[in-house]
């Protein structure tokens, strides 16, 4: 028997959830239909989430794609299709990539599975993005810099910390209802071990009574705990809180059944939720929102 | 001896010819490595001055398995590798923002040079070490008791301070007294 999910019309991080509210329960082997026909926009966050998902399914789930035209031609462009041939069966029309001059994506929904992958990641964003963060956000020129270094340690943590692949991609848009403004947004997913699991293999561990998924977020997240004994470990994840500080921007990180985040003044989001349905992995976000000219 | 390493050359020989962006931590260590062949073949006492004038990103990663793994080996309050000294050159804000956390995160500093040619100290520095340093460089090179008279400390705080500017490699230590650490020749 197949069991069909619905893919929400609007596919974000939050929205994600209600994809994994349906599975739960669902044996990883049992045979799933993600049914996203009528989807019209996914956030970087649901396309490699979508991705992400499949990696975690032992029999190889269905996806009905959009039946918006407009919305299967911009997943083509991010690359999604192309990934997500290896993992799915895939009904419906695909169009073929046009390749537009002037693309909000960033980068494309790109593997993270090696070094060089980060090594190409960091080449391939660093002329779209002096573009369109300047232009488009209105943020100082220093940032494109600063912006590429957190891609890198978001997207190292996967290889360090995972124990397998992962996929990122970022993307530019205007946050129309919710704030009015452009912003840029980083997703970096995988199905590996999570935070829980990698700060249970460290030898140093000792769990108490209220370990489990928000605790190691509060450990690593906001406390910089690592499972290495090197003390040098754990600075990525600080610079990236700097960084985001810096810019009024959001980060949040899902692993298992909780979610953290660092939340900024524009956003109503809480900064922690827990008894999620399960997920394996760890997922991140990063939302920069455009300069305003009175900041 | 005065050594000038190219981290951009030192980046193409020993990961990938076409990387010009120093990003994460296997990268970093194989960079490293390479820094510390090129040492090992420069005597006992040098001043190696690490160029960054070429390389494009640096990630806080990277910087630790760079800066901060180097130094670490240098700076060892027992026995240190050799008396080598670094001065960093060439960085921009961004090199500087990674640079800066990873000795902070280690309680380290070094020397950079910056465009004008003044040198700079940074990282993990208390208020007397600066001073004293600061007063080296306005004197050049000074004796315990050039630093005691010239800041008016005790002369047994200004050998403490200048010895332990030493281990940390900040300032070089000659028959002739005590020079800060720069980036001598271009």
């Amino acid at each position: 028997m197949t069991t069909v999910i619905d893919v929400p019309q609007s596919l974000d991080d939050h929205s994600f959830e209600q994809i994994l509210d349906q599975l739960k329960g669902i044996p990883a082997d049992a045979k799933i239909l993600l049914d996203a026909r009528r989807s019209r926009w996914a956030s970087p966050y649901g396309l490699t989430g979508l991705l992400t998902l499949a990696q975690t399914r032992l029999e190889r789930p269905t996806l009905a794609v959009p039946e918006n035209d407009d919305t299967t031609s911009y997943w083509s462009r991010a690359s999604f299709f192309k990934h997500a041939d290896g993992l799915y069966d895939i009904t419906g029309r695909i169009p073929r990539t046009r390749q537009s001059a002037e693309s909000s994506v960033l980068l494309e929904v790109t593997p993270i599975v090696h070094t060089q992958d980060i090594h190409t990641v960091v080449d391939n964003i660093q002329q779209r993005a002096r573009a369109i963060l300047q232009e488009k956000l209105h943020l100082q020129s220093q940032i494109t810099m600063r912006f590429t270094m957190v891609l890198s340690e978001i997207c190292q943590n996967v290889i360090e910390h995972a124990g397998t692949g992962g996929w990122v991609a970022v993307q530019a848009y205007k946050w129309q209802q919710r704030l009015g403004r452009h912003v840029v947004v980083i997703a970096v997913c995988d199905a590996g071990m999570g935070f829980r699991k990698s700060l249970e293999s460290s030898p140093s561990f000792r769990p108490d009574d209220r370990w489990g998924d928000r605790m190691a977020l509060e450990e690593t997240v906001m406390r910089g705990v690592t499972r290495f004994r090197d003390p040098g470990r754990g600075q990525g994840l600080a610079g990236v809180k700097k960084f985001i500080g810096t810019w009024h921007g959001k980060l949040s990180v899902r692993s298992g059944t909780a979610r953290i985040a660092v939340v900024p003044s524009w956003d109503p989001d809480d900064p922690l939720h827990e008894n999620l349905a399960p997920f394996p992995g760890a997922q991140v976000q990063i939302t920069i929102p455009e300069r305003m000219p009175d900041q | 001896m005065i050594s000038h390493i190219d981290v951009s050359t030192v980046l193409k020989r020993s990961v990938c010819d076409l990387y010009s962006n120093l990003v994460t931590r296997p990268t970093g260590a194989a960079v490293r490595i390479g820094i510390e062949h090129h040492l090992d073949e420069i005597g006992d006492k040098a001043l190696a001055v690490l160029d960054f004038s070429h390389v494009g990103l640096l990630d806080y990663s990277c910087a630790d398995e760079i800066v901060a793994k180097l130094l670490l080996q240098y700076v060892s309050v027992d026995i240190p590798r050799r008396e080598v000294y670094f001065v960093l050159y060439g960085m921009n804000e961004s090199h500087m923002d990674a640079i800066e956390a990873v000795l902070e995160r280690h309680n380290l500093a070094l020397v950079t040079q910056l465009s004008d040619g003044a040198a700079q100290l940074i990282g993990h520095v208390n208020g007397e070490e600066r001073a004293a340093w600061d007063k080296i460089c306005e004197l050049g090179n000074a004796l315990p008791s050039d630093l005691a008279a010239a800041t008016g400390v005790p002369f047994e705080k200004a050998e403490k301070t200048l010895e332990t500017l030493w281990r940390r490699r900040l300032v070089i230590r000659q028959e002739t007294g005590y020079t800060p650490v720069r980036r001598v020749v271009q």
